[in-house]
């Protein structure tokens, strides 16, 4: 395997481990949609985590490596439509991502806030926070994003 | 190098597409599963989350990743190539999925009677057996799309 190789080989990785993190989101989107107490709330924390690393590491690895190969691989120029497709795609992708952790960490918030207070019981407030439907609508355009740059990836318009 | 950029034929890219969002899919609900399992330290929802990222998410996500892997194959012409020399990273490829298939199959099963023990109100051993078994097989996918991606000799 030559030194190219291995970058494509941990582009995909990457790739991987930011669509890995993707669908963890959508089963915690989906999993806290029942969830109405503190304590249930701030047990998902750590699997939480496991998708921002996931996320972070994917995002970051598929656009550095990605950015590497444009420009180390021959046939390939960083001005390719697919290529510019594909880092605008990135940056939105990210965008979004980042409004979306903001919506559902009000209700990580809000759980940690009533714990402090000593309430432990059901919460009307955290479950709506828990279910926030802006939250559901921007991890589905995200998601929408990421499948787009992918499509993007194997078909290469233009290329 | 060349190999690198090369385009492939247009009919080539759907096959191709559905394989890797399978594959993608499969890892997605393996990292759930996986995750939610080791954190649950013993709370019966997030075990319940585990399994069923599993069996929701993994295991659609394996099938849809096959198919996709079988209809490049044959789109592919590797049938008609002997196996003496197919290329290593497909063998390790066609090994993985195969294998790993039956490992989640297994750690299903296992999961399935750790749910039923769960809500008999008896401990969460076979559940511990998925979680190691999606570690497992989450390693192994890993490789595969190295491999996949890679091409290694």
């Amino acid at each position: 395997m030559t030194f190219d190789d291995w970058v494509l080989a941990l582009h995909v990785l990457s790739a991987f481990a930011y669509s890995a993190g993707v669908v963890l989101f959508w089963v915690l989107v989906v999993a806290v949609r029942r969830t109405d107490t503190p304590e249930r709330t701030i047990r998902m924390e750590p699997v939480v985590k496991i998708g921002n690393a996931a996320v972070g590491i994917g995002a970051g690895g598929t656009i550095v490596l990605g950015i590497w190969l444009a420009f180390s691989v021959g046939g390939y120029d960083i001005w390719d439509g697919w290529i510019v497709a594909a880092i605008v795609l990135w940056v939105i992708a990210a965008a979004i991502g980042r409004r979306t952790g903001v919506a559902y960490m009000e209700g990580m918030n809000k759980a940690q806030e009533l714990r402090t207070a000593g309430q432990t019981g059901s919460s009307a407030e955290l479950l709506a926070l828990n279910r926030t439907s802006r939250g559901v609508l921007l991890h589905f355009l995200s998601s929408v994003v990421v499948l787009l740059i992918l499509i993007d990836m194997i078909w290469k318009p233009g290329a | 190098m060349s190999v690198l950029a090369t385009v492939r034929p247009d009919s080539w890219n759907f096959p191709l597409f559905l394989h890797v969002l399978g594959a993608m899919i499969l890892v997605g609900g393996l990292v759930t599963g996986a995750s939610a399992l080791a954190f649950a330290r013993g709370e019966a929802r997030l075990l319940r989350l585990g399994y069923w990222s599993l069996l929701a998410v993994s295991l659609p996500g394996w099938v849809i990743m096959r198919i996709g892997a079988q209809w490049i194959y044959s789109k592919e012409h590797w049938d008609d190539v002997p196996e003496k020399v197919r290329p290593g990273w497909l063998d390790i490829g066609v090994l993985i999925a195969d294998a790993g298939g039956l490992i989640l199959l297994v750690s299903l099963i296992a999961g399935g009677v750790g749910v039923y023990r769960l809500r008999e109100g008896k401990g969460s051993g076979f559940l511990k057996v998925t979680l190691v078994l999606s570690l497992v097989l989450l390693a192994a996918y890993l490789v595969a799309a190295w491999a996949m991606a890679g091409k290694p000799d």
